[in-house]
């Protein structure tokens, strides 16, 4: 960056605008010109945002999920059914979840998936408390929501490992042929993994 | 500088947003790392799974340069083994023994050849175990460390071979190892031309490799045995296959 050209403040905001993911130096400048040029309508809200998201969110202490208060609303919502939960990796796909509207329960958030390679171990994620809410009475299905990577199903499997004596029934998302998938277009795995978990029809 | 080749994924690392370092094993190549542009985009994060077999491309300025690779999808092993706990467990465990045991860019054909024979089979549990446990001696030998089992460290017999001295790497027959059976390792009968193979042989063979793999390939370089050997032997242990 042109140190001389440009003022410290914006070249602040463009050095923090580029650490965000998706935004290199370039498109940092675009956006931090694009905030100047709406200081009324666009920068002064994004920073009154920003400050009360940084004051209100936190993680919730039950689930793993980011919300304004502890529990979340998911978690405190009663016409969630107590009885399921699904687990998911990160909070990216619970949201994804939620989107859909295909599940009703509670959720539990990992916070990522074993990986030797990232030296992730199951310590450094929230199965332990996964296991304690699941041996709770009102849990009855744990609904495994895992990406379908090698990283993925071998976290799928060491918690279903870990919840045989929790006395709960364990299943996981089917993987195959997605919804306007066209097989000439697909890939051997995902056909392999679809023709294996093929059913009646 | 350039090759190309085919080869099998051992391990991919995330790099800056949209790329991944991948660590491929390769015949001729032995274990090559290099960077794939856009490897965590929808489309390549299927092929790159660890155990998947592609096509490689690799191209460096230098040759000592960590290069590029463009890969393209030859057999999806990892697809076809996740579902199976015990399959996935043995396909972390051997991809993570190479990953760190073999020394990169120095061609182990051999130990090629063993991986391709012992992935072609890690669907069925009654074979790999053994497999597995043959794998890892082989790969012992071709790093110079190979166990000599032919005939007695102490009498030069070939025949009741029962047991392994720990610090020579030779075998020992029950008479002579009648002394020290709390220092020896147990030899698996299977090791030396058995065709017949036990869970307990299984154990045994894991804890002789295992324990020649640690002492001698990973204290060298202030390294342990990964997690996911451990893990594969506590599944197997499990469902009674060791």
């Amino acid at each position: 960056m042109a140190g001389s050209t440009v003022s410290p403040e914006i070249e602040r905001l463009i050095s923090l605008l580029a650490k965000l993911p998706g935004l290199g130096p370039r498109s940092a400048r675009r956006a931090a010109l694009a905030l100047v040029k709406k200081r009324d309508g666009l920068m002064r809200p994004l920073a009154l945002a920003i400050a009360d998201a940084a004051d209100k969110i936190s993680v919730c202490k039950t689930c793993g999920n980011v919300d304004s208060q502890d529990p979340c609303h998911i978690c405190t919502a009663p016409g969630r059914d107590p009885a399921s939960l699904c687990v998911v990796q990160d909070v990216g796909d619970l949201w994804a979840m939620e989107r859909s509207g295909a599940f009703r329960g509670r959720y539990h958030v990992l916070g990522g998936t074993l990986s030797a390679i990232d030296g992730i171990r199951p310590e450094d994620l929230n199965i332990a408390s996964l296991i304690a809410r699941s041996e709770a009475d009102s849990i009855k299905e744990v609904i495994l929501a895992m990406n379908a990577t090698v990283d993925g199903q071998t976290t799928a499997h060491y918690i279903t490992d870990h919840l045989v004596n929790a006395g709960v029934r364990v299943s996981r998302l089917a993987h195959g042929v997605p919804v306007g998938g066209e097989l000439d277009y697909l890939d051997d795995g995902t056909i392999t993994a679809a023709m294996k978990s093929r059913r009646p029809f | 500088m350039d090759w190309a080749g085919e080869g099998y994924i051992l391990s991919v690392k995330k790099h800056g947003e949209t790329s991944a370092i991948i660590e491929v094993f390769n015949r001729e190549r032995g274990r090559h790392l290099g960077l794939v542009r856009g490897g965590v985009s929808r489309t390549k994060r299927a092929v790159l799974q660890v155990g998947n077999f592609v096509q490689l491309e690799w191209r460096a300025r230098l040759s000592e340069h960590l290069g590029y690779f463009t890969i393209e999808a030859l057999s999806f092993r990892a697809a076809e083994l996740m579902d199976d706990r015990l399959s996935l467990a043995g396909l972390n465990a051997l991809c993570a023994i190479a990953r760190e045991t073999l020394p990169e860019r120095e061609s182990y054909a051999l130990v090629y050849d063993a991986f391709e024979i012992l992935l072609a089979n890690l669907d069925d549990p009654d074979i790999w175990p053994a497999l597995f446990v043959q794998w890892e001696a082989g790969l012992l030998t071709a790093m110079g460390y190979g166990l000599d089992l032919r005939t007695c460290a102490a009498t030069g017999t070939n025949d009741n071979l029962t047991h392994v001295s720990p610090r020579s790497g030779r075998a020992v027959s029950r008479s002579a190892a009648e002394p020290y059976l709390d220092k020896m390792l147990a030899l698996p009968a299977f090791m030396i031309g058995s065709r017949y193979v036990t869970a307990q042989d299984v154990a045994d063979g894991l804890a002789l490799t295992g324990y020649f793999l640690e002492t001698r390939v990973q204290w060298g370089v202030n390294k342990t045995l990964p997690d996911a050997r451990a893990q594969m032997i506590a599944r197997l242990k499990t469902a009674g296959f060791a």
